[in-house]
């Protein structure tokens, strides 16, 4: 009887863990990851690399939106706001087999927050200069205390993947569900579960289920959709207007619709004053009519219409309306209106000769538009943006670059006069913005890393983003990021123009894939998902 | 075949016509978005019907001829000439000077030009006119599309520097620049033909994808090989089968040349 038990028991393991144990999930990245540094992640592919292996604190349920213990057991905030201590969880280890203490916590905020490594997630802890102070409290306890109160503390941690301060691996070990194994720049990056990773399921079974993923470097969105067609890749984590709609035609039940996500589609001008570009454009990249009047010159109305397929929403200022808390409703939709933006810039000393705008010296009004090559929805938003800004008689020239390029020209070489990109937002919080506002800061990309405030307006930003990082009343900070709004909204430092849909794509060959509108929408519980038996027996 | 021959180059005459006409031929101006009808089918007002953005394609495909046809060409014969010149001499002195020119062609096709796009890319400004940038692509296509073609061109002179007519022209005293110009050279027509014509869609197409390195036609300006990246959305070409008419035009304009070309050799 027992052996028959037995017998039965074994059968049925047998025929479950060919549903769960197998599996290759393989989807795309648009470009290379800038860094498989998890700590100066500031793109989408590094990001994506970031949530697959690395391990957090504490992580925000992207379903829920609220947070809940990962690498910690537990935590509390002090009720200044400035210090937040951690109970680790014990027993837990890197994937090199390295034991993770409060040594690695300790290493990794210190590495964090060091000026020198010009991290934008350590940008959103930094609400005023000065050290940061870590004390283990008693073994497995640690308490970070930050030199002025950050709202949203614990929140934060969401982004701070552990790094290990003994393993001789670096970067590589870690404490996520998966591993990075293999890199072929421009191909793929093959992951591996993380053999030695913490988590189990209910029924006491290691996770994650997949064995690898396979992250294809394809920036073609075309291909992308061919491939998922085709079964190749199971999920297209932002899909395209016109291929959702094409997919819901096909296969209703593999295509999501979230509604507005939290992401921009902006247009911003180089404004860095060691940037080579001539004295001239830059003055005119420096006044707010100017861009004022760019921004009113865009008819946002056919941006949605014409390069979303309709499934995208007008941005009215940095805040997505689906961020329903902090976005500041009082902001009016911005206006298409090509009369009012000439008047603009005809005050601002411009003048129109025949048909050809010109500057007070007589430099016809001409600049190019970067932007990454590749994504379609961007590449159409540039013609029409060249369309309209034509009718107001300013030529611009676009150009498609491939990614290492074009984020070569932002950070590094600044070669460039006006750039079209997506700002992502992963978190509902403004601090989690603190890297684009703070004029110090990396991501303040009009601008970035200013020693000291260029203009009035961004030492108000600087002012408004520390004092809301460091109050605790909700309502206060709101007023506070309302301002803010506000601002950016009058000087148009990013000229925002569209709120696409979280919109994606997931094979019925996926189990426990949840889109929602955080990112990332499909893969947020990754250590969860399966493939079916027929994709994992192929 | 002579009628065959009539009709290739009725077709070639009309559609390089097309192209040199299209600003007169055009409906509409290439740019020119009408963004009450995009996506439309033919119709009247739109023979060809309009992309994504609402533009005519039929404005857009005859100026996309004008530049593909005209500068894919001019870039086959930079590489066909210097594809020619190398490697017709090198295939007729042979010995070690072949064995090491061939060795440099492999290294020359080895080499990453990606590199070398991104860096001409980097020095170029921005702002580049798109008419500029395409003049640009198709002259560095020209430049560095020559070495394949050298290869078989080195064959093609291995082979025929022993034969007969090369012998009896040199026992009567031919010098070797004669014997190249003027024996090997007339012999190898066929081959550079080949290797001119095979270079007009692969340059056409080169164009269309160094549009990711920021070189290539920009917009608004169309090119056959960017108007074909249409075509990387399959599904949609069984539905709009109008995509396919920058690649029909590309397929006619080469398939007629071959036949002139080919026409004319059977005459000769």
């Amino acid at each position: 009887m027992r052996l028959r038990s037995l017998q039965l028991i074994a059968f049925c393991v047998l025929m479950v863990v060919p549903c769960f144990g197998q599996g290759e999930l393989h989807f795309c990245l648009h470009a290379d990851p800038k860094t498989l540094n998890p700590l100066t992640v500031d793109d989408d592919a590094s990001e994506t690399v970031r949530y697959l292996t690395g391990g957090v604190l504490v992580r925000l349920n992207r379903k829920s939106q609220q947070l809940e213990p990962e690498l910690a057991t537990a935590w509390k905030l002090s009720k200044d706001n400035r210090t937040v201590t951690f109970t680790l969880r014990p027993g837990v280890k890197f994937s090199d087999g390295t034991p993770f203490t409060s040594d690695d916590v300790a290493f990794t905020m210190n590495s964090l927050m060091d000026p020198n490594l010009h991290s934008p997630v350590g940008d959103a802890f930094r609400s005023a200069p000065g050290p940061i102070a870590i004390k283990a409290v008693r073994n497995g306890t640690i308490s970070i205390t930050f030199p002025a109160p950050v709202s949203g503390l614990d929140k934060l941690f969401d982004q701070v993947a552990m790094m290990s301060a003994h393993s001789t691996l670096k970067e590589r070990a870690v404490l996520g569900p998966f591993v990075l194994t293999d890199y072929k720049p421009g191909s793929y990056l093959e992951l591996r579960r993380n053999a030695n990773y913490w988590k189990r399921d209910s029924t006491g079974r290691q996770l994650p289920y997949l064995e690898k993923i396979y992250l294809h470097i394809q920036q073609n969105r075309d291909v992308e959709l061919t491939r998922f067609n085709r079964g190749e890749i199971q999920i297209i984590n932002a899909l395209e207007g016109e291929y959702y709609d094409r997919l819901q035609t096909q296969s209703p039940a593999e295509v999501f619709d979230a509604g507005p996500s939290l992401d921009s589609e902006v247009v911003w001008f180089n404004q860095a004053p060691n940037s080579p570009i001539a004295a001239y454009k830059l003055a005119w990249f420096r006044s707010a009519a100017f861009r004022q009047a760019i921004s009113t010159a865009i008819n946002r109305a056919d941006l949605v219409r014409l390069a979303f397929n309709g499934h995208a929403s007008p941005a009215v200022g940095p805040v997505s309306p689906a961020n329903r808390f902090w976005f500041n409703a009082k902001l009016k939709p911005q206006r298409f209106d090509q009369g009012a933006a000439i008047k603009l810039l005809i005050e601002d000393q411009f003048h129109l000769d025949a048909g050809v705008l010109r500057d007070s010296r007589g430099h016809p009004v001409e600049f190019s538009i970067v932007t990454n090559a590749g994504n379609k929805g961007r590449e159409r938003m540039a013609a029409l943006i060249q369309q309209d800004l034509a009718s107001i008689g300013i030529k611009v020239a676009l150009v498609t670059l491939d990614f290492p390029s074009l984020i070569e020209r932002m950070t590094r070489t600044r070669d460039y006069e006006a750039c079209l990109l997506g700002l992502v937002n992963t978190d509902l919080d403004p601090n989690s913005q603190m890297n684009i506002w703070l004029s110090s800061g990396e991501n303040h990309q009009w601008n970035p890393a200013q020693t000291t405030p260029a203009t009035a307006w961004e030492s108000e930003l600087d002012l408004l983003m520390r004092e809301q990082a460091s109050t605790n009343d909700a309502n206060k900070r709101k007023l506070l990021f309302d301002r803010v709004q506000e601002i950016a909204r009058q000087q148009e430092p990013f000229i925002y123009l569209v709120h696409k849909n979280a919109l994606s794509a997931v094979s019925w060959k996926v189990r426990g894939a949840e889109p929602v509108v955080l990112s990332p929408h499909t893969y947020w519980q990754i250590e969860r998902m399966s493939l079916s038996t027929e994709q994992a027996s192929k | 075949m002579r009628y065959v021959r009539i009709i290739a180059m009725t077709l070639l005459s009309v559609i390089f016509g097309a192209a040199l006409l299209a600003p007169t031929l055009a409906p509409s101006d290439y740019a020119m978005q009408f963004r009450e009808a995009p996506n439309s089918p033919p119709s009247t007002r739109f023979l060809l019907g309009t992309d994504e953005l609402g533009r005519d394609r039929l404005s857009r495909v005859l100026f996309a001829s004008r530049v593909s046809l005209l500068l894919a060409p001019a870039a086959a014969a930079i590489s066909t000439l210097f594809a020619g010149v190398i490697g017709t001499v090198v295939g007729y002195l042979g010995g070690i000077v072949e064995k090491v020119m061939m060795a440099a062609v492999d290294l020359f096709m080895s080499l990453p030009w990606l590199f070398l796009l991104i860096t001409i890319r980097a020095m170029l400004p921005l702002d580049l006119a798109p008419v500029v940038s395409v003049i640009v692509t198709f002259t560095l296509l020209g430049f560095l599309g020559w070495a394949a073609s050298a290869r078989v061109v080195c064959a093609g002179a291995r082979t025929l520097r022993s034969s007969m007519f090369m012998l009896n022209a040199r026992g009567q005293g031919c010098r070797s620049w004669r014997l190249i110009a003027f024996q090997l050279l007339p012999n190898l027509r066929l081959v550079l033909w080949a290797q001119f014509l095979i270079s007009i869609p692969v340059f056409v197409l080169a164009e269309a994808n160094l549009g990711m390195l920021g070189l290539g036609v920009t917009e608004p300006l169309p090119s056959l090989g960017g108007l074909m990246r249409e075509l990387e959305n399959l599904p949609t070409v069984p539905l709009q089968p109008w995509r396919l008419v920058p690649i029909a035009v590309l397929a006619a304009c080469v398939s007629a040349f071959q036949i002139i070309v080919s026409g004319y050799e059977v005459e000769v």
